[in-house]
């Protein structure tokens, strides 16, 4: 059916008359509508991306995974003397970081925005019952204290080595938001004017503002008049929702979109399949990112509890040749959670080899030797079975398992494969460590994100406490509980290196999660469009929608 | 005859009520037994939040109560009149409804119109030579119609007009940033309206044929043609009438249908109706919109049931005097 289609495609696109492409105004295609346009309410990639096309925050990471000043003049640092360790009472140190913002900038009606808005805004994040999904930021600061209208010190309760990036602190428009909050904080998410008046020019502080929008299908972005910084090529935006991915490939194909954004487009394989395709009429841009894809090992598990066995696993794995047949190899074999893009990725510590013979020995070495139909057995004549939990309806997760199984049979292993809708696993097998050996998903983090949730042994859901921490595997090591903390506070960057290091090491030795790869996402383009650079972490590409050119 | 309508009218109509009543009870049970919250399945999404945010933001949603406490909270606001906020939409929920559901009701409305324009008289030409080329032909339509996936037949569709020929747009319901003129609206309706009617039309040939067929050996048609009366009159004044009866309940309980959206149709072509904001808020378990959704999906083929019956009672005198 798939083929069919393709070839179909394929055949009238030949005949397809020709769209001469308007180019003021660009046509991009997601597969997801934001659900509030609120930029402290929920967390979804759909409003991050729209967003970055109309609002700015104070600092994120580029596409070089350095962290830069977008709404801010320069990014403050303790060498350039804007951030200053400073005392806590009970002996703790906290940290004061000065920020001055751009004098030109300006919310869409005019407003300079100012050092009030950083204020209003903390107010909001820390106020317990506003609706603010992610508020670890806004509790880590403890006091704002306002210079003048540019200048803003903010005082954290702790010293970290990101202590500078404030990327999760987006800014309110206090002019509009302060009375809608004021009003009634229990109620302000439902009454945020980025929901009840979302075309209002003053809530946004980008190049573009949005200028109306129909739920659940479109967006449109037009320039904002009181934007200063470098002009935007296009007049008009528009962000078009299509949830089916066959449907957007069509609508692309008919001129019904002029791109498909990388972040929330095609899946790879799909991608790829349209490249080899229709290569000569669009750019196609991949690049892999921070997902880091991977099996978390269930260590309670008596089999799984072994490091011999979960070594041998990797081993007995080709994951170059996995993603060299099923992604045209442009899904990097991962060696850790750590991305070889990321400056403290450790080179030489190489990603375990495909080994046969290795992996053979350490299962023999554990007392699985082989049995009857080359499966392996132990002592007592078990059988080394193992289960492999995925997500029901995700294409490249399925391909891979099988991938998986057929080379962990040649290895002596009977390995099952189940897959349930996400919301099942996530909401509850995962979670509640229900998954008796493996499952297999993907993290999506930050450029230097510390794994804190992932791998500190206070995190591992139980019962005890509320099923909270994302420490799946049910992995603890002392070691790497202080390695952990001692990243999180070591502000110099030689020294923290080395403890990334450490634990890039241990986390290769002791397989707490057996890595796979790092997701790519693939941009599809007009050709003649240039200035995209695809970023690979949770700060999207239209932060610098200004660069982009279609000529 | 209005003491004899009310009768039947006002007992179904409070039968219709308890099945609403049980209705929601069975939506609100069956979404708080899914596994997982919103809140969750945003962790899983992103590492970022911490465990402190979850306790905090599902007390807010009351996500920390059981699912019957919030199902009696929910029925004591809705038989105000207040059906809640839309979590996922961040509106009140008759603000996230009424939109989708004037796109699913125009879209449901032609597509209907144009299945019955094409499939009635399709089943009367069939009928009139059973087992002739001219009934081969339009079974063989119907077996079509009623076999190919509507996911398949809209992509086809999209492939041969928006992306071949070009002729047509391949979704949404206008073009974005465009004058939005009826013209743009009409060009916009054509291959979601198509898509619906051809996979419609082949349910309503093949009964308007059945029912025809049924009536054309009855002895009241015999009794006609004996009178004398023209083959035409046989065919529209008695054969019809009486063949229609059916039909028509079919199409009064496609009403339900019309509110509820066509899921598939509306993902394929991006039309924002109610079958895609019904199965977001399903999977986003935004309980006040989902509940509503469904709720209103059900009142409608209530209110078909109820219509059908009626309009059974006014074509054949002897069911109203029942």
């Amino acid at each position: 059916m798939r083929r069919l289609f393709a070839a179909l495609i394929l055949v009238l696109s030949l005949a397809a008359p020709a769209t001469a492409p308007a180019r003021e105004s660009l046509t991009i295609g997601i597969s997801q509508y934001p659900v509030t346009l609120n930029p402290l309410i929920e967390s979804m990639l759909a409003k991050t991306y729209v967003l970055a096309f109309v609002t700015r925050p104070i600092t994120a990471y580029d596409a070089s995974w350095s962290l830069v000043c977008l709404l801010c003049e320069t990014v403050p640092t303790l060498e350039n003397g804007q951030a200053k360790i400073e005392p806590l009472p009970g002996g703790k140190k906290g940290i004061a970081v000065t920020y001055t913002l751009k004098s030109n900038a300006k919310w869409g009606d005019g407003t300079p925005v100012s050092s009030a808005d950083v204020a209003f805004t903390w107010t909001v994040g820390r106020h317990p019952r506003s609706g603010v999904s992610n508020s670890e930021i806004f509790r880590r600061i403890t006091r704002v204290e306002v210079v003048d209208a540019r200048r803003f010190t903010l005082h954290f309760d702790r010293v970290t080595f990101n202590y500078n990036a404030i990327n999760d602190l987006r800014l309110l428009p206090a002019h509009i938001e302060r009375r809608r909050f004021e009003a009634a904080p229990d109620a302000y998410r439902t009454r945020t004017a980025y929901d009840q008046d979302s075309a209002n020019p003053g809530l946004y502080n980008g190049p573009y503002r949005i200028a109306g929008l129909s739920q659940g299908s479109h967006i449109l972005l037009a320039r904002n008049e009181f934007w200063t910084g470098p002009q935007p090529t296009f007049d008009r935006i528009q962000i078009r929702t299509i949830e089916n991915s066959a449907a957007m490939e069509a609508n692309l194909l008919s001129g019904g979109i002029d791109m498909i954004a990388g972040e929330l487009g095609l899946p790879l394989e799909q991608s790829l399949a349209l490249e080899k395709r229709l290569g000569n009429r669009f750019s196609f841009i991949t690049r892999p990112g921070l997902v880091y894809e991977h099996i978390d090992v269930n260590l309670s598990s008596p089999i799984l509890a072994d490091r011999r066995v979960r070594r041998a696993l990797l081993a007995a794995l080709d994951r170059d040749g996995l993603t060299r047949q099923l992604f045209d190899g442009r899904q990097p074999v991962a060696a850790s959670m750590v991305p070889p893009l990321d400056w403290v990725f450790a080179e030489d510590i190489p990603a375990a080899k495909y080994d046969p013979a290795t992996a053979a020995a350490l299962l023999d070495e554990a007392g699985w030797r082989l049995g009857p139909g080359g499966i392996r057995i132990n002592d007592k004549g078990e059988k080394l079975a193992l289960e492999l939990l995925t997500t029901a309806g995700n294409r490249s997760r399925e391909l891979v398992a099988q991938v998986i199984q057929a080379q962990w049979r040649k290895a002596g292993i009977d390995l099952r494969l189940r897959a349930e809708p996400p919301r099942v696993m996530f909401g509850d097998t995962v979670t509640q460590r229900k998954f008796p050996h493996l499952a297999m998903f993907a993290w999506y983090s930050s450029p230097e994100n510390v794994p804190r949730t992932t791998l500190h042994s206070t995190l591992i859901p139980s019962a005890d406490n509320n099923w909270s921490g994302q420490n799946y595997p049910g992995y603890a090591n002392p070691k790497m509980d202080e390695l952990l903390d001692a990243i999180e506070t070591e502000t110099s960057r030689p020294r923290r290196k080395a403890l990334w290091h450490e634990l890039q090491q241990i986390y290769a030795e002791d397989l707490p999660a057996l890595p796979l790869y790092f997701r790519a996402d693939s941009y599809i383009l007009p050709k003649g469009m240039s200035g995209l650079a695809p970023t690979g972490h949770q700060d999207p590409s239209p932060y610098w929608v200004e660069q982009w050119r279609w000529d | 005859m209005a003491l004899g309508l009310i009768r039947p009218v006002v007992s179904r109509l409070g039968q219709s009520v308890l099945v609403l009543l049980a209705m929601s009870f069975v939506v609100y049970g069956l979404m708080g037994l899914m596994p997982g919250d919103p809140i969750d399945l945003m962790i899983a999404g992103d590492p970022r939040l911490s465990a402190e945010d979850a306790i905090r933001l599902k007390a807010l949603y009351g996500l920390d109560r059981p699912w019957t406490e919030r199902w009696v909270r929910w029925l004591a606001q809705a038989v105000q009149g207040e059906f809640g906020f839309s979590r996922l939409y961040a509106v009140p929920v008759a603000d996230a409804m009424a939109p989708a559901l004037a796109n699913t009701a125009l879209l449901m409305v032609s597509a209907l119109g144009v299945s019955l324009a094409l499939a009635l008289p399709l089943g009367l030409w069939a009928a009139r030579r059973p087992g002739s080329i001219a009934d081969m032909l339009v079974n063989l339509l119907a077996f079509a119609s009623a076999s190919v996936p509507v996911f398949w037949l809209g992509l086809m569709l999209i492939v041969l007009f928006a992306v071949g020929l070009g002729w047509l747009p391949p979704g949404g319901m206008s073009t974005v940033g465009g004058p939005g003129s009826l013209s743009d609206r009409l060009a916009h309706l054509v291959l979601p309206v198509a898509t619906l009617a051809l996979a419609g039309l082949g349910q309503f040939a093949r009964h308007m044929r059945a029912a025809m067929i049924a009536e054309a050996g009855r002895d009241y048609i015999r009794t006609a043609r004996a009178k004398g009366c023209s083959p035409l009159r046989v065919l529209l004044h008695h054969q019809l009438r009486n063949a229609l009866l059916p039909v028509v309940t079919i199409i009064a309980l496609e009403i339900g249908g019309l509110f509820s959206g066509a899921l598939v149709t509306e993902t394929v072509f991006a039309w924002p109706g109610m079958g895609r904001l019904i199965y977001a808020s399903v999977m986003g378990n935004d309980f006040n919109l989902a509940l509503s959704g469904l709720l209103l999906a059900t009142a409608m083929t209530l209110a078909g049931s109820i219509l059908a019956d009626l309009a059974y009672g006014q074509l054949d005198p002897r069911v109203r005097g029942r």
